[in-house]
């Protein structure tokens, strides 16, 4: 849309007067700035389609992707009626109800759209192009966002700033078809849309609000930051004395059309009135109805007294009903207790000791100091400045703007992954930094120049002005102070714009299903080893045949291998993974065993011995001895270690060289030569020579080792004949 | 196929024979002498057949019967007749109309077919015929199972005499095979095994419909790359491409892989293991070809290597694991190719594609293949010329841009081989103003975008002032 807007206005205006008023040169500098950042934003995401090709990247995706194409395929009845037996085999899952479907949906009616504008593109396009279109659009509301909060020019810088922000690149690159890809966009836009709610208090922006809410919660389980970041501001401005009838109206239709909207996503159901994570949502909407409820008896009452006593009993009667209301949804199980994945955000050790699934993904992990840099680069400078000129300016929308910016924060530390809901926030606030400073500075700069030319001319014509010299000595200090200063900003956004770029370009750009190196000559050698597996499965085994692997690679399986896999990304039964966990870590007859109970006919492996390839399983093999053994007791973790070292050369733990996992990944490794120098069965990515070599399989049998041995699949053997 | 002793069949056969052989259309010819050479070097089995007809009747005859038993005919891909003239070395091949005879079957189900003499052989004239047949499928692997290790064993059966609806005075057979290891062979004597050459005969005066079956187990470690579907997609756009789309669906249809397949064997003793696998396929593309992709359905395969020269192109492909027995893989192979190479404007002002049918890749059989010439939209009156039989009908696609759709001709032949690779030509008429179509269509729909937006810009439609 932007983009037209700008050859519009100007072959309008030409004819006319080919000299453009400032208002209107003004106009057309913004929207054609606005537009080239929205082409910006989606080129930049590209890399990956140009290095590689167009395909879905990493792992949770491929979920999203199948589930989009069964919705393309079947209709959207069958598909929020999905019983997905693929997966989670025996038990399946209801895709339908546990899914947020507003991704699927999304890039669904972007592809008829586009059928029905007869472009007949593959619904892959689409899903691979879709977070990169969402990123675009999220400029724009981050325009807007600016604009509301500070004015136009922040919002051209923070569109800009956001636009290339590696924090937000790194989920939102052409293939990265995540939920996170058009959340973080309905995540702005439910702010901007509130914060213009707030600022006008009319019910309409309000509605707008509701509805991005509701976008946003079919979006992404991220919604549970809005529902509890909303509430906090409204706190925080009763508790500022902040309070306006604009506020009231905005907070309540958002909420209550929020929460009645939210209800029809399934997968959230009745959460908002039953579950811990809502309730402070709720109990701010009691207190503003409290709110509006004594202002009205103020307003009634002309005593003050009389008022005082009032609001005493008022306060406490609600209080106190409000605590028992909550003490007895919570005794009597009415309100669900928080979760651990709510627990493990306030309290980043909850995981480490309680859930270890949830700390086994490399994403949960608390940030390092390196990834702030590496995602936000200047921005982490330009923050704080920018919260200072917010605190200077103080209003509804601009602490509602240092609110989102600090709590934000708080969770990017926490967890990895959360960077980028912070990144939006610190944009902003950032954008509000670099547009004042920059004003400043060009307000130093212009009006002296007047005022030194007039000082001149006068100079020249007098001859003498010694007092007048003695100020222009003094401004253009000042001005070349400016001067310099404002070299060093753009000098500073440039380093940002080529560290953006270095960073998508090196960084978040490949899709991890396709590996690539450089070869002994500097050529690109490919490493497609997934996808030969998954496709052999495809091709090659029974239908209904039941492939185990770790859960990393079960929506893989299930999307690229069509067949039935034991347990997924979706890790929602921590005592399945944790069976899955436990065969792998077992002896090789423990382990027939509970393959047989799981009807389990391929074992699948991921080994990166022979590549030197280092996320495989036998270095991912401890998180399933931890998780195997928080189930079932009979894992122990020590007996994999030797002196609480992990190893798998000679000095390794008996268990550890004779279990699943380790003969799975080095059967028949040992004859192998991976580098010249080296014994045979030398391991690449451990650089040791491994300690088992003559591994014997007397349950399964080799299938299929792909060319780089990155996969490994072994047959289950059929059960002995009795006799 | 139980073993019935051989004089006994040919009596049988004989037998059953004599009633009918009096009501056969031509039984007045007699063939002098029939050589046959039969080359299992492939998957792809091709007889060579040279027959000297003789005509005994009192008529002039103006066609030849070729007999085949009803498995051939299922297996048979195509078949070819030429008459030759001269001698050794000044040879001149004519080639003949073959169809299916309109004459009900020989005994057993013998299907015959008819070859039309160029002029008729008259009484006690005599002619030579060169005859070339091609069977699909028609050697069976034995054992049916074969590990990783193990070499391919394939079981061969014929008939020692040509089946033929006339009485033949002299034959010989010849059967090529790829090494020299033959398991066994049926032995009908005289019969004689020289190197990768088994010999049947010279046999002397076998009355028509003579049988006598021969087996022969030898091995066959070539590619028995089988498509089992092939579809062809051709995309006509007057802005001066060509697009061909092809999808494949392969079968390694050789014995089955039994057990084990081991990464380290394959890789480091490449000689001996996995012989009868396949990893490389051989595309022969038109020459000029551009952007060629090589895909499946989860993406592109990155292991192929395309050879352009002005003459051809090669594209060598490598699916995405080497294909053992039985194992299967689908792909699409598609190009671009410059339009005025293969459309041309005929002298009636109708446009013709003229490309070529069949499959690129090199010694494939293709059990099922379906062509669609995706005739530009607008196009009228589509009809095809192909040089053999298949099935045709039409369809509409939609394509980018598309308001009435493309009309899209199907063709649809079962049993391809690399001699159906011949020319063949879509005839249709195209008004070049259809050309002008989307594109206009595109202008104008900028066109009104930019009008609403400049409206959207000048006109206040709110209520307040």
């Amino acid at each position: 849309m932007a983009q037209d807007l700008k050859p519009s206005i100007s072959s309008f205006s030409l004819p006319k007067t080919l000299k453009l008023k400032t208002k209107q040169q003004e106009l057309l500098i913004r929207v054609a700035t606005l537009a080239l950042i929205y082409i910006l934003a989606f080129i930049t995401r590209l890399f990956s389609v140009l290095r590689y090709e167009s395909m879905i990247h990493e792992f949770d995706p491929y979920f999203n992707y199948r589930t989009t194409l069964f919705l393309t395929r079947n209709g959207f009845a069958e598909f929020w009626n999905w019983f997905d037996s693929e997966s989670w085999y025996p038990l399946g899952r209801i895709i339908g109800g546990t899914l947020y479907p507003g991704l699927m949906l999304t890039a669904a009616a972007i592809h008829s759209l586009l059928r029905f504008l007869r472009l007949f593109v593959h619904i892959r396009e689409v899903c691979v192009l879709t977070a990169p279109f969402f990123a675009s659009n999220t400029t724009l509301v981050a325009y807007f966002f600016a604009k509301e909060v500070w004015d136009s020019g922040a919002g051209i810088v923070a569109a800009a700033l956001i636009a290339i922000c590696p924090g937000y690149i790194s989920r939102s690159v052409a293939g990265s078809y995540d939920n996170e890809g058009v959340a973080i966009f309905a995540l702005l836009l439910t702010f901007y849309l509130f914060v213009k709610a707030v600022n006008t208090g009319s019910l309409a922006w309000a509605l707008g609000s509701a509805f991005g809410y509701f976008y946003m919660v079919s979006a992404w389980g991220g919604y549970v930051f809005i529902i509890n970041l909303v509430p906090l501001y409204v706190l925080v401005l009763l508790v500022t004395g902040r309070y306006s009838l604009r506020l009231y109206v905005a907070y309540n239709c958002m909420y209550v059309l929020g929460m009645l909207l939210a209800m029809q996503i399934r997968f959230v159901g009745f959460q908002h009135v039953q579950s811990g994570e809502h309730m402070a949502a709720m109990g701010v909407f009691f207190l503003l109805q409290v709110f509006f409820f004594l202002d009205w008896v103020r307003h009634l009452l002309s005593d003050t007294k009389l008022f005082q006593a009032f609001l005493k009993i008022t306060v406490t009667t609600a209080v106190t009903v409000g605590a028992v209301a909550l003490g007895l949804g919570m005794a009597s199980g009415y309100i669900s207790p928080w979760t651990g994945r709510f627990y493990s955000l306030l309290d980043p050790t909850y995981a480490k000791d309680h859930i270890p699934i949830i700390a086994s993904v490399s994403e949960h992990q608390p940030t390092a100091w390196s990834s702030f840099m590496f995602d936000f680069h200047i921005l982490l400078f330009l923050f704080p400045a920018g919260l200072y000129f917010c605190f200077k300016r103080l209003s509804d929308a601009t602490i509602f703007l240092v609110m989102y910016g600090l709590t934000s924060m708080y969770f990017a530390g926490v967890m990895v992954r959360l960077i980028l809901v912070a990144t939006p926030a610190v944009c902003l606030i950032s954008a509000i930094a670099v547009s004042a400073t920059v004003k400043n500075l060009t307000r130093v700069v212009r009006a002296k120049s007047p005022a030194v030319q007039s000082g001149s001319t006068k100079g020249t014509s007098s001859a003498k002005g010694s007092s007048k010299g003695v100020i222009d000595n003094s401004q253009p200090f000042q001005r070349n102070g400016a001067i310099v200063l404002l070299l060093g900003a753009f000098y500073l956004l440039s380093r940002y714009a080529i560290h953006c770029t270095w960073v998508t370009s090196e960084a978040y750009s490949s899709p991890s299903i396709v590996l690539a190196a450089r070869g002994a000559h500097g050529q690109r050698v490919i490493f497609d080893d997934y996808r030969e597996a998954y496709f052999w499965l495809r091709q090659n085994t029974p239908p209904d045949a039941k492939v185990m692997s770790w859960w990393d690679y079960g929506y893989q399986i299930t999307a690229m291998g069509n067949r039935t896999v034991i347990v997924d990304n979706n890790t929602w039964n921590n005592t399945h993974i944790a069976t899955v966990g436990r065969a792998m870590s077992s002896y090789e007859d423990e382990a027939y065993e509970i393959m047989r109970s799981l009807d389990v006919d391929y074992v699948l492996v991921v080994f990166g011995g022979v590549t030197g390839y280092s996320s495989d399983d036998i270095n991912k093999f401890l998180w399933m001895v931890r998780i195997g053994g928080g189930v079932f007791p009979v894992i122990k973790e020590p007996d994999y270690l030797v002196n609480g070292e992990y190893r798998v050369d000679k000095g390794a733990a008996p268990k550890m060289l004779n279990c699943l996992m380790y003969k799975l990944s080095y059967y028949r490794f040992g004859e192998l030569t991976t580098e010249y120098g080296r014994p045979p069965g030398y391991d690449r990515a451990r650089g040791v020579e491994i300690g088992n070599k003559d591994i014997k399989l007397e349950y399964l049998e080799e299938a299929l080792t792909t060319q780089n041995w990155i996969v490994r699949i072994y047959k289950v053997k059929p059960p002995k004949n009795r006799w | 196929m139980a073993m019935v002793p051989q004089p006994l069949l040919i009596l049988l056969f004989s037998l059953s024979l004599l009633s009918i052989v009096n009501s056969s259309p031509s039984q007045h010819l007699q063939i002098v002498d029939a050589e046959r050479r039969i080359d299992l070097t492939s998957h792809i089995i091709k007889v060579y057949l040279t027959l000297k007809v003789e005509n005994l009747g009192t008529s002039a005859a103006s066609e030849v019967h070729l007999a085949f038993s009803p498995t051939e005919v299922e297996h048979l891909a195509t078949l070819k007749a030429a008459a030759t003239s001269g001698k050794r070395k000044k040879k001149t091949y004519v080639p003949l109309d073959v169809k299916s005879a309109e004459v009900p079957d020989g005994p057993n189900g013998t299907k015959l077919f008819s070859i039309t003499l160029l002029t008729p052989l008259s009484k006690g004239g005599t002619t030579t015929l060169e005859v070339l047949y091609i069977l699909t499928r028609s050697l069976e692997p034995f054992p049916v199972e074969i590990s990783q290790s193990e070499s391919q064993l394939v079981y061969f059966r014929d008939s020692a005499i040509l089946l033929s609806p006339y009485h033949v005075k002299q034959q010989t057979t010849f059967i090529k095979t790829p090494s020299t290891r033959v398991e066994s062979f049926t032995v009908v004597d005289p019969t004689k095994r020289a190197g990768t050459e088994l010999k049947y005969g010279p046999y002397e005066n076998h009355p028509p419909y003579s049988y006598s079956p021969v087996l022969v187990h030898f091995e066959n470690n070539n590619p028995f790359a089988v498509v089992e579907e092939l579809e062809r997609e051709i995309e006509i756009s007057h802005w001066g491409s060509i697009q061909v789309t092809e999808r494949y669906s392969l079968v390694h249809a050789g014995a089955q892989h039994k057990g084990v397949f081991s990464r380290v064997d394959y890789q480091t003793r490449s000689g001996r293991s996995g012989v009868s696998s396949f990893k490389y396929l051989l595309a022969k593309l038109p020459p000029r070809v551009h952007s060629v992709y090589y895909r499946d359905g989860i993406g592109n395969i990155s292991s192929s290597h395309l050879r352009t020269d002005s003459r051809k192109s090669e594209l060598e492909i490598e699916p995405r694991y080497p294909l053992f027995g039985g194992w299967k893989a689908t792909f699409v192979i598609g190009y671009g190719l410059p339009l005025q190479d293969f459309l041309f404007e005929s002298p009636d002002g109708r446009r013709y594609l003229n490309f070529t049918f069949g499959c690129p890749l090199v010694e494939t059989v293709v059990d099922k293949l379906i062509v669609k010439v995706v005739l530009p939209e607008g196009s009228k009156d589509p009809t095809a010329q192909i040089p053999f039989e298949v099935k045709q009908h039409l369809e509409i696609k939609y394509s980018y841009l598309d308001v009435v759709g493309r009309t899209v001709v199907v063709l649809e032949k079962r049993n391809v081989v690399p001699e159906h690779n011949t020319p063949f030509q879509v005839y249709y008429g195209f008004n070049p103003i259809f050309m002008l179509a989307e594109p206009l269509m595109l202008v104008s729909a900028f066109f009104l975008l930019f009008v609403a937006s400049v409206a959207y810009l000048h006109i206040d439609l709110s209520i307040r002032k």
